[in-house]
């Protein structure tokens, strides 16, 4: 496995930090637009788990493959290339958002990016992804489709009906199971059969693999074979552990769990490790950093004021895009 | 012009297709090697092989939603359900994802997928095989729903329906697969949202879809024994509804029955009652009535079976109300 930054050259690893920081700022800055009412209804932040899109995202050839995920999919679609202003405007209901406001927070695509959503419905997305992955196969096209969906999810039937769809097929997917470790308010161990997910790989004659979900190496290096064994036919699942800073959505207290939990994850940081590991490394010095998060921070100032200045549709767009 | 049955013409539609188009494919519980549930596959699995002819697992859920996932992808998929019943498992992937994928996507994504299999009641069944639940599709925007009566219908529409590039539910019927009747040698399509108008007359105007044709067009012909002229109005498609066909009909009769073999509550009959109602208000000479089935569980049992569904002599009762005659 490549976990070690000397597999990677240096622009690929600033490549990596940048997506991450940007997922950082950007739902950073939409969860204060929340608060200031710009944004309404279930808005699940991404906060805690950027090392996960952005080690993933980096092992594929979005010239032909595919990313499909559930509600919590800002950092996923901005991994994928998605423009932060489409991603705001979609957030704040504007005619410029990605889905030209009808879709908002739980339902951002972008099929120029091979980001095909934003499902709202647990579980729902699962044998969807399946279904991508059979038309590459299909297509002969070479593709391989990444299949998100977070523990909550895990026990749903559809995952265990498309585990083996996936497996009889040999359809080239992979299963990423990212463990936040609370789904909603459950943890995931009261409610998990086994205490780790990618063992039951095994019962449908997948490989499993785990990977540190706060390690944005050791998630590329994971998933960049999983890619490899599904441009195969061979399916696999992943478990990568992460963690979310925020509530499940902007609308919860977290009283299921205690300030000094979200601290001991906040120690251990993705991003401020990966930045310690390439400072430690000589790859990134302090300026370097600074500018790096003052044009990110700058590119999501310009976001919010893109989705301020959009307007909201018109009415007559209740009736568009209902039929093709 | 030869006869052939429905069954016939459904295979005969979804052969033409995939020879046109190499995108779409079938697939299912037992399409393949077993050649259909109700044989409508035959012979496809020989003809175009396992990568177009897709055997499933015992999965709804699963493979109705791969279904979805492969036709945002580029391709064209005809899923096959045993029967609609068993669609209830998969009841998510069709009304959470195929209905709502494009407009939740701003249009950035199209839905061309098939969903069909036989839907109500047949014989013998017994409560969880025998349901009409074409209200169930037909409630949802995003979904096309179509019920063929005729295999001229049954092979236009299908036809239609997998060129069509939003979902579109099939209802077929277990008895429905032997009927037999014309259809032309040269290929054809049926438009989605156009109704048959299956017989004219000025007295009453008789709308159903499906199944119950044929109890309706029984009824027409006693009626007619009588001196009573039916209009009688096929569907066809329940979504989009062709609204104008009924109007106009009900327009000239002035008297109107729905007959539809669903449960009366929330039902395919209950809106076309309303639209007539709404629509035909003013040329109405009685209020309209449905004829529906029993809102009760099917029972085995064939007596009480027969007895919850709609028959000739419950439409020409429902005929004679509206005519405020007692001698029909």
């Amino acid at each position: 496995m490549k976990t070690e930054l000397a597999h990677y050259p240096k622009e690929e690893l600033m490549r990596m930090l940048t997506t991450m920081q940007t997922i950082r700022a950007f739902e950073e800055k939409a969860g204060m637009m929340y608060g200031l009412r710009k944004i309404g209804g279930f808005c699940h932040l991404y906060t805690g788990q950027e090392a996960v899109a952005g080690g993933a995202i980096s092992a594929l050839d979005l010239s032909k493959d595919y990313v499909v995920t559930a509600y919590r999919d800002h950092g996923l679609a901005i991994a994928c290339g998605m423009d932060p202003k489409k991603a705001m405007a979609e957030l704040f209901g504007k005619v410029t958002g990605c889905s030209r406001g009808k879709g908002g927070s739980m339902h951002l695509f972008d099929v120029e990016h091979h980001f095909l959503g934003g499902n709202g419905i647990v579980g729902a997305q699962i044998p969807v992804a399946a279904g991508v992955a059979f038309s590459q196969q299909y297509r002969e096209s070479g593709g391989v489709t990444l299949c998100f969906f977070g523990d909550g999810a895990f026990h749903q039937g559809a995952v265990h009906e498309t585990f083996n769809l996936g497996k009889i097929w040999d359809l080239p997917v992979v299963f990423i199971v990212e463990n936040n470790q609370w789904g909603m308010g459950t943890n995931w161990k009261k409610v998990s059969a086994v205490d780790d997910f990618s063992v039951t790989a095994g019962a449908y004659g997948m490989k499993g693999y785990s990977c540190d979900g706060l390690d944005v190496l050791d998630v590329r290096a994971t998933i960049e074979q999983a890619v490899a064994d599904a441009r195969l036919g061979w399916p696999s699942l992943i478990e990568a552990r992460t963690y979310r800073y925020k509530g499940h959505s902007m609308s919860d207290p977290q009283k299921y769990r205690t300030r000094e939990e979200i601290d001991e994850y906040r120690k251990r940081d993705a991003i401020q490790s990966f930045k310690f590991r390439l400072s430690e490394a000589k790859m990134l010095t302090e300026k370097e950093w600074d500018d790096l998060t003052r044009r990110i921070d700058a590119q999501i100032e310009e976001a919010v004021a893109f989705a301020e200045e959009s307007p909201e549709p018109s009415l007559e767009e209740l009736y568009t895009d209902v039929y093709a | 012009m030869a006869e052939i049955t429905y069954r016939e013409a459904l295979n005969r539609a979804l052969d033409e297709e995939m020879a046109r188009d190499e995108r779409v494919f079938l697939i299912g519980e037992e399409v393949g090697e077993y050649d259909g549930a109700y044989k409508v596959s035959r012979g496809l699995l020989a003809k175009y092989g396992p990568r177009r002819v897709k055997d499933t697992p015992i999965s709804e859920l699963g493979f109705t939603g791969l279904g979805v996932g492969a036709a945002i992808a580029g391709l064209r998929p005809v899923v096959e359900w045993m029967t609609h019943n068993f669609a209830l498992l998969a009841l998510d992937q069709v009304v959470n994802n195929a209905a709502k994928l494009r407009q939740m996507s701003g249009g950035q994504l199209s839905v061309p997928i098939v969903f069909r299999g036989p839907n109500g009641p047949a014989e013998f069944l017994a409560a969880q095989h025998s349901q009409a639940l074409g209200g169930y599709w037909m409630h949802v925007p995003g979904l096309k729903v179509v019920a063929p009566a005729t295999p001229a219908d049954a092979y236009g529409l299908l036809k239609s329906a997998i060129r069509d590039d939003n979902p579109v539910v099939m209802l077929e019927a277990e008895l429905m697969y032997a009927w037999k009747g014309e259809v032309s040698d040269q290929e054809y399509t049926v438009p989605i949202g156009k109704a048959r108008v299956a017989r004219e007359g000025e007295d009453v105007t008789l709308i159903t879809y499906s199944k119950p044709i044929r109890v309706v067009e029984e009824a027409a012909d006693r009626l007619a024994e009588k001196g009573v002229r039916a209009d009688v109005i096929d569907l066809r498609s329940l979504r989009p509804l062709d609204e104008e066909t009924v109007v106009s009909s009900v327009w000239k009769t002035s008297r109107c029955v729905v007959v539809d073999e669903a449960w009366p509550m929330a039902s395919p009959g209950v809106t076309v009652a309303n639209l007539v109602n709404s629509r035909c208000f003013d040329a109405l000479d009685a209020p309209v009535e449905l004829v529906s089935g029993e809102d009760v569980p099917m029972p085995y049992n064939h007596r009480l079976e027969l007895a919850a569904q709609p028959s000739v002599e419950k439409v020409i009762a429902a005929v004679a109300r509206v005519l405020y005659r007692e001698d029909l």
